[in-house]
Parts: C-alpha cells; sequence; structure tokens
C-alpha cells in the first residue's frame, strides 16, 4: 500500500465535566488512502468528533490528544490556529449535514464560492468567477449563472448540498469530509450527490471520510468501513463485507433494521454489553483486506 | 374508520397560495395500518395535520368513524378517539414539565378520573418503569422521549393514531424499540394507524397498505406485498422504490 494521505493513531477528544473527565472519543486509529472510508454508529459514539477532532474544530475545554495525526507525513495535531487554517479548507474539507445552517443567508451563492476559493488559492475576482461556475457545473447544477446570483433560502436542499460540496471542492482539497452529507435528503437526491462524491474520488484521488448512521448506505458505497462504539472502533471491514460482520454491536445494529425482502412481525432490538466498550478491535485478516497480497 | 375525498389543502393566498395537498382520496379501516409515503414536500404530513385539526384552509371530505369534520374545530370526543405523534420528541415534550405533568394533563383534558392510578398503568404500557414519572425531559434519551409522547397519546384511549415520523428521529436500535412498541400496541388496544414516513422499509414493515405520494398528488395506493415485490403500477413508484434500495453504482 502507498503511504496513507492521513494517519490517525490512538486519538482521544475529552471534555472535562462536573462529574468528571468525559472521553467522547477514546483512542481511534485508522489510516486513509485514496479511497471512500465510510465511519459508522450511533449518535453519541463519536464518530462527528473524531472529524472535527482531525480539522481541528473542537473548542476548548475540549482536549484532543493522540500518538500520531499526520496530513502526508506531517504532524498536523493541535497546530496553531494560523497554521490549521491553512490545511483546513484547502487541503482537508469538510460537508457538513444540513445545507441550510452551513450557508450564510446573506450572502449570494456566487460570493460565497467565490470568497472560499480565493482565501485559499488566492487570485482575482474574475478567476475566482471562472472557478465558481466550473465547481457548479462539476457538481451538475444547470444554469450556474442563474444559482451564482441566487441566495440559499432560494434553492432546494438537494442543491444547496451540492453547492456546499461545490464550495468545498474549489481549493482541490485532498481529503474531504463528510458528516451525514445526505442524511437531509430525499433519496432521489441523495444518489446525486453521492454520485459526484464518487466521481470526485475516482478522478481526482481524493480520500474521503464518508461519516454516515446509515449502515446499508456505507456498506453501497465505501470501500472500507469503521464501526463505532462508545467513542472507541470496535470493528473494521471491507465495506462489501458488511453483512458478515463479527462483532455482536455491528450484527445487532444490522439486524435491527426493517427490511422490505425479508418481513418479520417483531424486530431484533439490540442489547447492549458492557464489555464491547472496552474490547480490542475486530480486523478481517490481511488476505482478505489485500487481496493479492501487500 | 377514517375516509378521505378530494382532499385539497392549500397555504397563503393567491399569488402566493401554494396546493400542498390535491385530490387526495383513501379508506382506512378499523384495525388497520395505512402508510402514506412520498419525498419531502409532497404533502404526506400535511393529510395528517388537517384530519388533526392543525390546518383549516382545506375542502373535500373527512369522515372519521363515520362523523365528518369541518374546518380546524374539533370536539372533545375527537380528540379522545384520535391522537397523533410527532417526529421530533425533542420538540414535542415541554422541556419545564415532567413525564408526570404532562401525562396527568393529558388525561384531565380527556375527563379521566383516577389520574394518580392511570399514570404508572400509561408508563407501563408503553415500557417505561415507573420511575420515569418525575423525571423531566431533559433526563430522558430520545427514544425515552418518544415513549412519553406515545403514552400521552395513549391517555384518552384512542382508537385512530396519526403517527408523523415517529422514529425518523432515532437511532435504528431504538427504531427497532418504539417500533415494535408500536406493534404491540396495535394488538392489544385494537389501535387503527395512519403512518406517514419517508423510509419504505419502515412502512413496509408497520403496514398492510400504502399511499405513494408526489407534489400533492396521491401517485397510487398499494398493498404490502406489492411494495415488497418493488411491483408499483406508475414509473415514480418504481423509482422511488429503487432509489430507497441504497446506493448502485453505474
Amino acid at each position: 500500500m502507498t503511504d496513507p494521505l492521513l494517519s490517525v493513531r490512538d486519538l482521544r477528544v475529552a471534555f472535562p465535566t462536573r462529574q468528571g473527565v468525559f472521553e467522547a472519543v477514546r483512542g481511534v486509529s485508522f489510516d486513509l488512502g485514496r479511497e471512500r472510508l465510510g465511519v459508522v454508529g450511533e449518535s453519541g459514539s463519536g464518530k462527528s468528533m473524531t472529524g472535527r477532532a482531525i480539522l481541528g474544530l473542537v473548542r476548548p475545554p475540549g482536549r484532543v490528544t493522540a500518538d500520531r495525526m499526520d496530513l502526508d507525513g506531517q504532524p498536523i495535531l493541535n497546530l496553531p490556529e494560523r497554521k490549521m487554517r491553512k490545511i483546513r479548507g484547502s487541503r482537508i474539507s469538510m460537508v457538513m449535514q444540513d445545507p441550510k445552517f452551513s450557508l450564510n443567508p446573506v450572502m449570494s451563492i456566487g460570493d460565497q464560492i467565490i470568497e472560499a476559493y480565493r482565501l485559499h488559492a488566492g487570485g482575482g475576482k474574475d478567476s475566482g468567477r471562472q472557478k465558481a461556475l466550473d465547481m457548479l457545473n462539476a457538481v451538475q447544477i444547470r444554469d450556474p449563472e442563474r444559482v451564482m446570483q441566487a441566495y440559499p433560502h432560494e434553492v432546494s436542499g438537494g442543491m444547496g448540498q451540492r453547492i456546499m460540496i461545490a464550495m468545498m471542492l474549489a481549493p482541490d482539497p485532498e481529503i474531504l469530509i463528510a458528516d451525514e452529507p445526505t442524511s437531509a435528503l430525499d433519496v432521489s437526491v441523495r444518489t446525486e450527490v453521492l454520485n459526484i462524491m464518487d466521481r470526485l474520488v475516482t478522478d481526482r484521488g481524493m480520500g474521503l471520510i464518508f461519516i454516515s448512521h446509515d449502515l446499508n448506505l456505507v456498506a453501497q458505497f465505501c470501500d472500507r468501513v469503521l464501526i463505532m462504539y462508545a467513542g472507541r472502533v470496535v470493528e473494521t471491514l471491507t465495506a462489501k463485507n458488511l453483512h458478515d460482520a463479527r462483532h455482536p454491536y455491528t450484527q445487532g445494529l444490522l439486524n435491527s433494521l426493517p427490511r422490505l425482502d425479508a418481513p418479520t412481525s417483531r424486530l431484533p432490538v439490540l442489547q447492549r454489553q458492557d464489555s464491547w466498550r472496552d474490547a480490542d478491535t475486530i480486523t478481517e485478516s490481511l488476505e482478505t483486506e489485500f487481496p493479492g497480497g501487500l | 374508520m377514517l375516509k378521505i375525498e378530494h382532499l385539497d389543502v392549500w397555504f397563503g393566498l393567491p399569488p402566493d397560495r401554494v396546493d400542498a395537498v390535491k385530490d387526495a382520496g383513501f379508506n382506512v379501516t378499523a384495525g388497520e395500518s395505512f402508510g402514506l409515503v412520498g419525498e419531502s414536500g409532497s404533502g404526506k404530513s400535511t393529510i395528517l395535520r388537517a384530519i388533526a385539526g392543525l390546518v383549516d384552509s382545506w375542502t373535500g371530505r373527512i369522515e372519521v368513524d363515520g362523523q365528518q369534520l369541518e374546518g380546524h374545530r374539533r370536539d372533545r370526543d375527537f380528540y379522545r378517539s384520535v391522537q397523533m405523534v410527532f417526529q421530533d420528541p425533542y420538540a414535542s415534550l415541554h422541556p419545564r414539565h415532567s413525564v408526570d405533568a404532562v401525562l396527568s394533563e393529558a388525561l384531565k383534558l380527556q375527563g379521566m378520573d383516577d389520574i394518580d392510578g392511570r399514570i404508572p398503568q400509561l408508563l407501563d404500557d408503553v415500557g417505561l418503569g415507573r420511575g420515569f414519572r418525575f423525571r423531566y425531559p431533559h433526563q430522558l434519551s430520545g427514544g425515552q422521549r418518544q415513549r412519553v409522547a406515545i403514552a400521552r397519546a395513549l391517555a384518552g384511549q384512542p382508537r385512530l393514531l396519526l403517527l408523523d415520523e415517529p422514529t425518523s428521529a432515532l437511532d435504528v436500535s431504538v427504531q427497532a424499540e418504539i417500533l415494535n412498541l408500536l406493534t404491540d400496541l396495535r394488538a392489544e388496544h385494537g389501535l387503527t394507524y395512519l403512518m406517514v414516513s419517508h423510509d419504505l422499509a419502515v412502512i413496509g414493515h408497520m403496514c398492510d397498505r400504502l399511499a405513494v405520494m408526489q407534489h400533492g398528488r396521491i401517485v397510487e395506493t398499494m398493498d404490502v406485498a406489492a411494495l415488497r415485490r418493488g411491483a408499483g403500477r406508475q414509473d415514480y413508484t418504481r423509482h422511488l422504490i429503487a432509489a430507497s434500495s441504497g446506493y448502485r453504482r453505474d
């Protein structure tokens, strides 16, 4: 395997509370290559916090520690804000769940994309404008000239999310962190947004961290999946083998989903076990992970 | 139990009038569980709100239990037999009312006696221990909150429950618990459900028949067996079923 884009070892995020220190992320380790990496778990499992920690977006009094957090071999853990700003947006970008809360409501969409692009890549207004049009085309927005003039409340949710992606991709980042990018969207729009992200990974060789609670979607869309429970990775596996998961938590999550092809009168309910909190991560053997050898 | 004919619902006045529901019609027999599916803005929740009397700008015919409804006024008997459960359990409970206050208010409004004795019974019905009686919403998880909201709806011993995306704000494992609870309650109390969801698998699990909506119109009404086969008569239905089954790389 080539050197990973991002390498994380023993990442921890802790918040002091009146009841003592609460660890939202407890020792997460993974490598991200030029691939689609899914991060799945229930609310409170620490999946979003992992994404925020990578971008240095955990606010004090939260504390982030790790043995290693390297981007292309360079440490990026707890960089001073000035240096982090050079990485955030231009080398690692993030798309949030709801476009309604991520776009500036009083600024036209064109101006927002141009601003984001020029902040990272510099250049004049005209080149920024051209880039913005190109990006809107890249995310398959018809009539980009008109959309450039529009304000966020004038576009639909699906279009808003595509605009967010256009904005995040304008500076050509190496890694995109997408935190539930399709949860607020209808199913038919969801497919379009996923197609766009998919092409960016294959065409540009971008690394994608896809945070989601939707197991079936991740199994179909991603290459590899990390399953998180209570701030730890309990299992990692190849996405297409998700349905052969060995950890009882992953199995429990999969079983609790109603299925159109398998009717039951009652759904199996997940019985949580305390031992899951600190158990070792279950990984597939190297053979299945890298068929054909290393 | 529920009969809807030529229902139109609109919001605003011309020229800004939005027709949210256009000429909708379906029947739900007593004891049945009927689903409404569609994408956001298709008008599925609006139908529930028109039935519950939360919208008054509608025309057509809504009949509950043989009684025809008018405008947005509903009498006490109506709310005794028809209750609604909302999508977001974080928003539908008053943050400064304890579970006890929420349930006793609902029981009082329904004209029930022996309120003190009925509250533990309601909590038992929805699978919450009696220890939850004096808790506040912030001391409850999302699933527990939705159980309280269901208990509140059950206070007047209703016959028809309007369920508006009751599990879409919850994790899948909690969703399974709530869906099982709703299944049990329907069997125990002989309830009729009208359930709105964007999740076809949830509707497939919970309902006997369903209507597919698009742009305010009912595109088609089908039974769950047809949904499971992916056999819609209309293009839109087949498209929706295909898109819901997940992501396929082309």
